[in-house]
């Protein structure tokens, strides 16, 4: 139902500076259409500038991203991809059926398919108890699936999630990624970042950051398999251990 | 742009607004406080009638102001705003959308803003009551873009706050109030002709001392809206979808 022609995302030769910082020195990867991508990486590794450039609201010092076939940020993109930022960012003095509700009118719904959408995120986010309460008066972890909810509302072909299974019991955690998994498999395509590894074995793909390279660009087997460890978080210490070895003999020779 | 979208925003402002009931409060009861004040430390006099129409007009636009400026900084605070940037949203959509709903605020406050004035604080005016109303909610609107055009400029609530007095407090010097306008220094008087809220004292004087000030007050209108139309375009271009 998608354009599953080509990839995704389509990221060649990006630089970005934030501050003084070349936070993102060089980056080519190709994000594939219909997978759950999970975009791993210590903290400061430029995951949340990377999901920024793919949502195109990072100012880039050169290089390109296209988004489904756009340049990312570009207009015709505006109502196909959803972007989820670390901190919440819906409306605190807003109930959360009316934030969910004005997201979706940003994105064009109106009417009965306004209402139906809302409804069905609500339930998809476990948040229709709490449907009048205002922003302000629900826990951190509610707070942060309304903000899912604002942009799953509106059913993008392409969802950016910036973390956003933090601070969430195992349950409701577990029932989010059945929610990723459901969506890929009708068609939509997810990148969704993570510092807990154990999340690495919901993805279909793997790319591992680090300090704005790509470490690693594999299924989850495929990194178990090439490192011979026997958990994500084990792979991941591998690839670093290897990767400073690597540039330790560059250096040194 | 898109009605559709610009509704959207006021509805969303306003219903934001219906949960602030203090803010509400404060909106609606103080410039009667102040108004009553006015009468009563004027009682007996003529000054009251004289300053009364052009306080009425000042009132609005600096509440107004300060309240758009510090929710359009919350909003670049918390994300939204760039969140909504990268949805079909517009600029244009985003800031027309505050404009209506403080507008249409604006309207229920120079209601009874005047009702006070005219029935409990013995205010009397030469010319219509409703045309008082019509350039307080014009004033209003002037204080929502110019508190647009000055969030653009704030990074922190403090500032936000101490760009009342830095936008405003000029303006109100200048007016007309103090000294009638062409009784300024000539250089004050050039500033004055440029700063809006000249013009929207101007608009309350002549429906103050004119039985007929609807041409002279449509005049000074249109100057009000061009400022308007001005801030609203200089505030767009603070809002980027893009940053470093």
């Amino acid at each position: 139902m998608m354009n599953n022609s080509g990839p995704a995302v389509a990221v060649s030769g990006l630089q970005v500076v934030r501050g003084k910082r070349r936070v993102i020195p060089g980056l080519d990867l190709e994000i594939p259409a219909g997978q759950v991508v999970g975009l791993l990486g210590p903290s400061g590794s430029g995951k949340s500038t990377l999901m920024r450039c793919i949502v195109g609201v990072q100012i880039v010092e050169s290089g390109t991203v296209t988004v489904l076939g756009h340049p990312a940020g570009s207009p015709a993109l505006r109502d196909r991809v959803g972007y989820v930022t670390q901190s919440p960012s819906v409306y605190a003095d807003l109930s959360v059926r009316d934030n969910v509700t004005y997201f979706g009118r940003a994105v064009g719904l109106r009417g009965t398919e306004l209402r139906e959408a809302v409804d069905r995120t609500l339930t998809e986010v476990d948040l229709v108890p709490y449907a009048d309460q205002l922003v302000q008066d629900l826990s951190g972890g509610q707070e942060s699936r309304v903000s899912l909810a604002a942009a799953l509302v509106g059913r993008p072909s392409l969802l950016v999630l910036d973390e956003p299974t933090v601070g969430l019991d195992p349950v409701l955690r577990r029932d989010l990624w059945d929610l990723f998994r459901h969506l890929a498999d009708r068609g939509h395509s997810l990148v969704v970042s993570s510092h807990v590894m154990d999340e690495a074995t919901r993805c279909d793909r793997l790319v591992l950051l680090r300090e704005g390279r790509v470490l690693a660009d594999v299924t989850p087997a495929e990194l178990l398999q090439q490192t011979g460890a026997v958990d994500a978080d084990a792979a991941f210490l591998a690839l670093i251990d290897a990767e400073t070895a690597r540039s330790g003999e560059r250096s040194s020779s | 742009m898109n009605a559709g979208l610009t509704a959207a925003t006021s509805g969303r402002v306003l219903r934001q607004v219906r949960t602030d009931h203090r803010t509400i409060g404060l909106i609606i009861v103080v410039p009667c406080v102040l108004l009553g004040l006015l009468a009563w430390i004027y009682n007996g006099t003529p000054v009251f009638d004289a300053i009364g129409p052009a306080l009425l007009g000042v009132f609005p636009m600096v509440v107004m102001f300060i309240v758009t400026s510090v929710a359009t900084l919350r909003e670049r605070q918390s994300g939204t705003l760039e969140r909504l940037l990268t949805t079909p949203m517009g600029k244009g959509d985003f800031m027309l959308g505050y404009a209506v709903a403080f507008g249409a605020l604006a309207v229920l406050q120079a209601v009874i803003a005047t009702g006070f004035a005219v029935w409990v604080c013995g205010l009397s005016v030469a010319g219509p009551l409703w045309l008082l109303v019509v350039v307080a909610v014009f004033d209003a609107v002037l204080g929502t873009a110019l508190g647009l055009l000055a969030s653009g400029f704030a990074r922190t609530e403090f500032q936000a706050v101490q760009f009342m007095p830095a936008f405003l407090l000029p303006q109100f010097l200048l007016c007309g109030l103090l000294i009638p306008r062409d009784q300024l220094p000539t250089v004050l008087e050039w500033v004055s002709n440029v700063l809006p809220l000249s013009y929207a004292v101007d608009a309350m004087k002549e429906i103050a001392r004119n039985p007929e000030p609807v041409t002279a007050v449509l005049g000074d209108l249109g100057i009000v809206a061009a400022f308007i139309a001005g801030a609203l375009a200089l505030a767009s271009l603070t809002l980027s979808r893009r940053s470093a």
